[in-house]
């Protein structure tokens, strides 16, 4: 509908009284988004070292319900997600997204687990990804789309279990933002945005009743974090 | 949506006697706040996010129209199309059109207010298309045909006992004597009946927190992950939003993410933050192949460089309504429209016409807490003394209420008269209220007494001991 993008602008630019500061105000805009300067970030997590951002993180995700395991090496992970499904009685079948982080996970080290590479059903109870990155600050997970990367694997199953190198744990969103801008500058020469980044803190939830907090709307009942950790400070 | 601002007084005295209403607000008050204010406390930057925040925001709408046209450029770069809508009409029927050109019959629709300010389900549902909200509370109200009564809590005015009725009645295919007492069977009863119905829609439709200009995005800010399963699981991605979401960069936006969630429900960081780039790409393991967004523009133009601009700012945290003492007695509903609470005070007459809405502006006791909360600090109580005097200059009030304004305006600039009367009236009321100390009804004050009690005088006036003050320091 060209006509009411027309008299939008129109009202915006006669509102704004926008006469021949045009290419001033074009100048300051195309400015503010190449350079994407960040505001004030919190001092919370950007004076921590590497192991206190870890802690950091791990102490945010648990006060939202996220459960927290440790290993020094992705040769554990088929361990540790063993143990938490027979912790919480699961079934071992899980769907796995073909993240190439996970890809040298020696899953056949638990015979009974039962994997499926690809994109989660309804029916699927227990889902393995990989994150992109982490956010100490808030303990946010980063999880980006991509190819043999389903979005809806992070929201389907009830269950979800992210494999998380300690190395991707950063202080801030915008060190999440910075990171990610330099890895399509890497692929294709330029930044272009993932279709979905999910920005994820503990599991789902709602309070739509009587402010009561109740785990698992929609979303994940539970989330469980394993970190790897190849250089653990102890 | 119809409003019925116009009834704001009959609308409160009924909510007043309410007393499932009154329970709920109960909650409200003593919950929300409290929760706020420990987020806050616990981030030592957030005084200096809210200026920063304000600042981005103010940048951003001295160059909508350039952001807007740098946003649409990305989309449409990234394979989406947006959708210009100067009116709420104009938008119901764009949606339409692409859910039409999708073959849609049905679709799951995040929480989303710019749906409910267009009417959109009406729209859908007279068209032969089956719009199937999914956030909890959403879905509450669409069962109890009702219109959501906060911005971040549709169902807020509920108790649990409302909820399980609604449930007993809706879902009749289930065993009526199954336990529904508490929110968690209740919220577990939602989950399964709207799973499938996520797995079966055609179309999906989020509404949008914010926009980013740098990057074509659209985000929104859930906790229960029903905004992803509805924009995921289907076809076609359809955005409803306003012009004014809009924000340069993701960085920008980080800023106010960071004052978002404390300042609605005191969490660090909502659960779910989504952001929307496109379609799918050649390649992508998931995702909608459409992706639509709908801009509506509605009035929000027309406000920019008026007294009214600071509230394109607003984020719809809902910190306004949970610390309103207006709100917290009366509910959401009285307001009549879409949008209560204060920001609703100041929006809805923008929206609807002071005509419809002038009692909302009124409905203030100034108090100011709504905006020593507002993230965007907001000046919700002048921009309200602007309405009233719209309404004073259209003429809108009763003739006795401009006449008693009159006549006390004459007074006011006549100090010695003013004086004189008040010492008179002061000591009339001293006098006939010794007794007692207080008076239980008063000729042409039954607007105070029918409620309260009114103090009598107790001595000389405010001007008087000032006065006497004066000479004593002399």
């Amino acid at each position: 509908m060209p006509d009411s993008r027309e008299r939008i602008l129109g009202n915006l630019r006669r509102s704004l009284r926008r006469g021949g500061d045009g290419d001033a105000a074009s100048a300051a805009v195309r400015a503010r988004l190449a350079e994407h300067r960040a505001n004030t970030i919190p001092a919370r997590a950007t004076e921590l070292d590497r192991d206190g951002r870890i802690r950091l993180f791990q102490a945010m995700a648990e006060e939202v319900a996220a459960t927290v395991a440790h290993v020094t090496s992705l040769d554990d992970v088929p361990d540790a997600v063993a143990d938490y499904l027979a912790r919480h009685n699961l079934p071992s079948d899980m769907v796995v997204t073909e993240d190439p982080e996970l890809a040298p996970i020696p899953w056949e080290r638990r015979p009974t687990l039962a994997l499926r590479p690809g994109v989660a059903t309804g029916a699927d109870l227990v889902g393995v990804t990989g994150a992109f990155a982490a956010v100490a600050e808030t303990g946010t997970l980063m999880l980006v789309s991509g190819p043999g990367m389903a979005t809806r694997n992070n929201f389907l199953p009830d269950n979800h279990i992210v494999v998380l190198r300690a190395d991707q744990i950063v202080p801030s969103y915008e060190e999440g933002w910075e990171r990610l801008r330099a890895l399509k500058t890497l692929t294709d020469g330029k930044f272009t945005m993932p279709r979905t980044v999910n920005f994820v803190t503990g599991p789902s939830r709602t309070a739509d009743i009587e402010l009561k907090i109740e785990l698992g709307a929609h979303g994940p009942r539970r989330l469980h974090i394993v970190i790897v950790d190849d250089t653990p400070s102890d | 949506m119809q409003a019925t601002s116009h009834e704001f007084k009959a609308n409160a005295h009924k909510a007043l006697g309410d007393r499932n209403l009154q329970a709920a607000l109960g909650i409200l008050k003593r919950d929300f706040p409290g929760r706020r204010a420990a987020a806050v406390d616990r981030l030592p930057e957030f005084e200096q996010l809210r200026d920063e925040g304000r600042a981005i925001k103010n940048h951003t709408l001295a160059h909508l129209d350039l952001y807007l046209e740098a946003f649409e450029q990305k989309v449409t770069s990234l394979g989406g199309q947006v959708h210009w809508a100067a009116d709420a009409a104009e938008a119901r029927d764009q949606i339409l059109a692409i859910c039409r050109a999708a073959g849609a019959r049905t679709v799951t629709k995040g929480k989303s207010m710019i749906s409910e300010e267009i009417a959109l389900n009406d729209h859908l549902e007279k068209n032969g298309i089956e719009p199937v909200e999914t956030d909890l509370g959403e879905y509450i109200i669409q069962l109890r045909h009702e219109t959501p009564s906060h911005i971040i809590g549709p169902a807020i005015h509920l108790v649990k006992e409302q909820v399980a009725d609604t449930f007993r009645d809706a879902h009749t295919h289930l065993d009526p004597a199954r336990p529904l007492s508490e929110p968690r069977q209740l919220c577990d009863e939602a989950r399964a009946l709207l799973r499938p119905k996520f797995l079966a829609a055609d179309v999906g439709i989020t509404g949008a927190n914010f926009l980013v200009a740098e990057t074509g995005s659209s985000i929104i800010v859930t906790n229960e992950g029903n905004g992803d399963l509805t924009q995921n699981l289907t076809r076609v991605h359809i955005v409803i939003t306003s012009i004014e979401k809009m924000v340069p960069t993701l960085e920008d936006v980080s800023t106010l993410l960071r004052l978002l969630a404390r300042s609605a429900t005191g969490q660090e960081f909502s659960t779910y933050t989504t952001v929307s780039s496109g379609p799918r790409r050649p390649g992508d393991a998931d995702g909608p192949e459409e992706y639509h967004v709908v801009l509506l523009d509605n009035g929000r133009s027309a406000m920019l460089g008026t007294e009214f601009q600071d509230m394109l700012r607003c984020i719809r945290c809902g910190a306004c309504y949970n610390h309103c003492p207006v709100y917290g007695t009366v509910g959401g509903h009285a307001y009549g429209w879409v949008y209560g609470g204060p920001m609703g005070s100041v929006l809805t007459p923008q929206l609807v016409g002071v005509e419809e809405a002038g009692n909302l502006p009124n409905a203030s006791t100034f108090c100011g807490r709504c905006e020593s909360v507002c993230p965007m600090k907001i000046p919700l109580p002048k921009m309200m003394r602007h309405w009233r005097e719209r309404e004073f200059e259209r003429h809108l009030q009763p003739p006795v209420y401009r006449a008693g304004l009159a006549a006390w305006s004459w007074l006011a600039r006549n100090p010695p008269l003013y004086r004189l009367a008040t010492e008179i009236g002061a000591a009339v009321l001293g006098w006939a209220g010794r007794s007692r100390g207080r008076f239980r009804a008063l000729p042409l004050a039954q607007g105070w007494t029918n409620g309260r009690d009114l103090p009598a005088p107790e001595g000389k006036t405010f001007m008087a001991l000032w006065a006497e003050r004066q000479k004593r320091a002399r």
